[in-house]
């Protein structure tokens, strides 16, 4: 069993090396990279590979690992023992499974998906250890071992906002998903977009990067803006004169809203290339 | 068999452990590597990296320990040259008199110029030899200091095009250091200087409290609890002017950062060293100070108290009374320093310049000495130490 890739999915050779290990050895892979670089897609991508389920866990600022394991609803139990309902003499029936739960007991072993695990509190990840180790935990309420028969694949996305415990990340493996150069990025254009025009797509690209070359914006244009800039430039039918145009009308490039973020970003590309068209001239 | 491989990345400050070196062992032994070195490669960055800003390091340990074990592939990259390296380079191949007439005149561009002829002088003598250059040596001048053994780049090599391997291709280069801040990051150091506690009105509702009032009483029960918030308190002092100007832009950032992440904070602007007053509008600073006996008395021991200047100063303005440069000081600054500290016991003190030259700034060391060692510098490591050492109960 091994990952390769999908029809929509351009794998690298290091990050094909870095699933097939998590896969081979099951421990958890951690994937970092820029926004917009394909780190959520990812886990999708390879769950339709192996044919394999996929659950997602989002993480919130609010999340606690508990959550991941069972939540206990005392609130409906209160209730419903006011109500005089029989059901509240069983414990179990207020104990709802969590992801991590669902993912160990799962017949077939799924992928579970831990996405933007930086978003929760900075212990959360160490109140994780033990669980995504040996990949058990005690329900304190029945007393009962939960305990994975077959270890799932677990995907772990970060983007960086807090740092994770060393302990944590010995644990896992590790992959940046660097940028794309250019011959990759016209492969994931192709994939995405079988039939766009190669001419369309090799101007639009030059135009990406010139973009992201400049220096000091806020937010560079990732993967996924340049994919939705290439839609807007398709479903608006673009002709190519205007793309390759640098500085005669437009100054920017156009539909640039998909692209840039940030409204300070449109101001300094505009300036930038303000000061070209003077310069040329 | 790749103990030495293993020891050279922990020499070389990747932190790696002994289990992720297992891990690799165990991934060996399952043949996920048995393809090619570059297989290995991946597989041993996946398992032994565990922060992008290790990337670059790891390329490098694995660069120099398994060279020359793949066949050479016909590539041809000319990786650049970075700056940095030229200035290093600079020490080495331009004579102290040279440096000093380049100096005197001023012009920097004209120094990379002859940088560059003697590179390529350089390459040309070496034709068919040395494919690296190392950096090592200590520079003459002290101010490029300490040259890390094992830095190298890439060079073009004219008849033979050996390949340039991935890990030689360095793409991780920008990543490493921890120079580059940004607001957001400093703000997720700055989180860790976090103390949550309940005051305030009560406004969430305590859900244990509620059953257990309620089991209690017989009938529902509502009890509440006020919200959990961040009830760390922190003075800044931050130096202004003079030697400081350079550092504008990272102490406006840290401010910033520091500004929406401490709901109590109060910051005091200083010049040079503390003494006895100081100021919270820059535009005012002669008319309206403040004594810093005053906040000595109204700000309670158990606020936490971070300097943030470079400590660039003469030694007189520490620690002689009259040392000031902007004012007669009837009590030296290193008094005051001491004074201060007394009461808060959590301080640190923050500075940008770097710190590979504080050695050499005498009045920093006695800074330094002051507050016991208790400096850190500007950078997103640094201040991670920092709030590490702040939010130590003392």
């Amino acid at each position: 069993m091994k990952f390769t890739g999908t029809e929509t999915y351009v794998a690298t050779e290091d990050l094909m090396v870095a699933v097939n290990a998590a896969l081979a050895l099951k421990r958890p892979l951690l994937i970092k990279g820029e926004p917009g670089t394909g780190k959520t897609v990812l886990a999708h991508e390879v769950a339709k590979a192996l044919n394999k389920d996929l659950l997602e866990w989002h993480i919130k600022s609010t999340t606690k690992a508990q959550q991941g394991l069972y939540e206990y609803d005392a609130v409906s139990r209160l209730r419903d023992s006011q109500l005089g309902d029989k059901k509240v003499h069983d414990i179990r029936n207020y104990i709802n499974k969590g992801k991590l739960w669902q993912a160990f007991t799962a017949e077939d072993s799924p992928i579970l998906l831990i996405d933007e695990i930086d978003k929760a509190d900075i212990e959360f990840p160490n109140d994780l250890l033990q669980e995504l180790d040996r990949m058990e935990f005690n329900v304190y309420e029945t007393g009962e071992t939960i305990k994975a028969h077959n270890r799932p694949l677990v995907i772990i996305t970060s983007n960086n906002e807090k740092d994770l415990p060393d302990a944590f990340l010995r644990r896992c493996f590790f992959h940046y998903i660097k940028f794309p150069d250019k011959d990759t990025m016209g492969d994931i254009v192709n994939v995405h977009y079988p039939d766009i025009q190669n001419m369309l797509v090799r101007e639009a690209l030059n135009l990406f990067y010139d973009v992201r070359d400049v220096p000091g914006l806020k937010k560079k244009p990732s993967t996924s803006e340049l994919l939705d800039w290439l839609k807007l430039l398709m479903v608006e039918d673009m002709p190519l004169e205007i793309l390759r145009s640098k500085d005669k009308n437009k100054l920017i490039p156009p539909l640039h809203g998909a692209l840039l973020k940030n409204e300070q970003d449109v101001h300094m590309l505009e300036r930038l290339a303000f000061m070209n068209r003077r310069e040329s001239r | 068999m790749f103990v030495n491989f293993f020891m050279t990345l922990r020499e070389h400050g990747v932190p790696v452990s002994l289990r992720e070196y297992l891990t690799l062992m165990e991934g060996m032994k399952q043949g996920l590597a048995n393809h090619s070195l570059n297989d290995f490669y991946f597989l041993s960055r996946a398992t032994l990296v565990k922060n992008e800003s290790n990337l670059d390091k790891f390329d490098q340990v694995f660069g120099h320990c398994f060279k020359g074990l793949e066949a050479p592939e016909g590539e041809d990259l000319l990786t650049d040259i970075p700056e940095d390296w030229l200035k290093k380079l600079a020490e080495k191949f331009l004579t102290p008199e040279e440096m000093a007439e380049i100096d005197g005149m001023g012009d920097w561009d004209k120094l990379m110029e002859t940088l560059k002829q003697r590179l390529e002088e350089q390459k040309e003598r070496h034709q068919g030899g040395n494919k690296w250059i190392g950096t090592a040596g200590t520079s003459p001048f002290g101010a490029y200091g300490y040259n890390p053994e094992g830095i190298r780049i890439g060079q073009k090599e004219g008849r033979h095009g050996r390949a340039v391997k991935v890990w030689d291709k360095r793409e991780f280069r920008n990543l490493d250091d921890s120079v580059e801040l940004g607001t957001r990051n400093i703000k997720v150091a700055l989180k860790r200087l976090r103390n949550f506690a309940r005051q305030g009105a009560a406004e969430e509702l305590d859900l244990e409290d509620t059953i257990r009032s309620t089991a209690k009483q017989g009938y529902l029960d509502i009890k509440m609890v006020p919200e959990r918030h961040n009830a760390i308190k922190v003075l800044i002092f931050f130096d202004v002017g003079g030697s400081m100007d350079p550092y504008i832009k990272i102490c406006e950032e840290l401010f910033s950062a520091a500004r929406s992440e401490f709901k109590n904070m109060e910051y005091f602007y200083f010049h040079n060293c503390l003494y006895e007053s100081v100021w919270k509008d820059n535009g005012r600073r002669q008319q309206n100070r403040i004594n810093t006996y005053d906040i000595l008395h109204k700000y309670p021991q158990d606020y936490k108290v971070i300097f943030v200047g470079d400590a660039t100063m003469s030694p007189y303005e520490v620690a002689y009374p009259g040392g000031s440069v902007e004012h007669w000081n009837e009590e030296s600054g290193e008094m005051w320093m001491r004074r201060l500290l007394d009461v808060y016991q959590n301080a640190i003190w923050l500075n940008p310049s770097q710190e590979k030259y504080w050695p050499h700034t005498h009045s920093i060391s006695m800074i330094r000495e002051l507050m016991d060692d208790r400096m850190y510098s500007l950078t997103l490591g640094g201040i991670d130490e920092a709030m590490k050492e702040l939010s130590r109960k003392k």
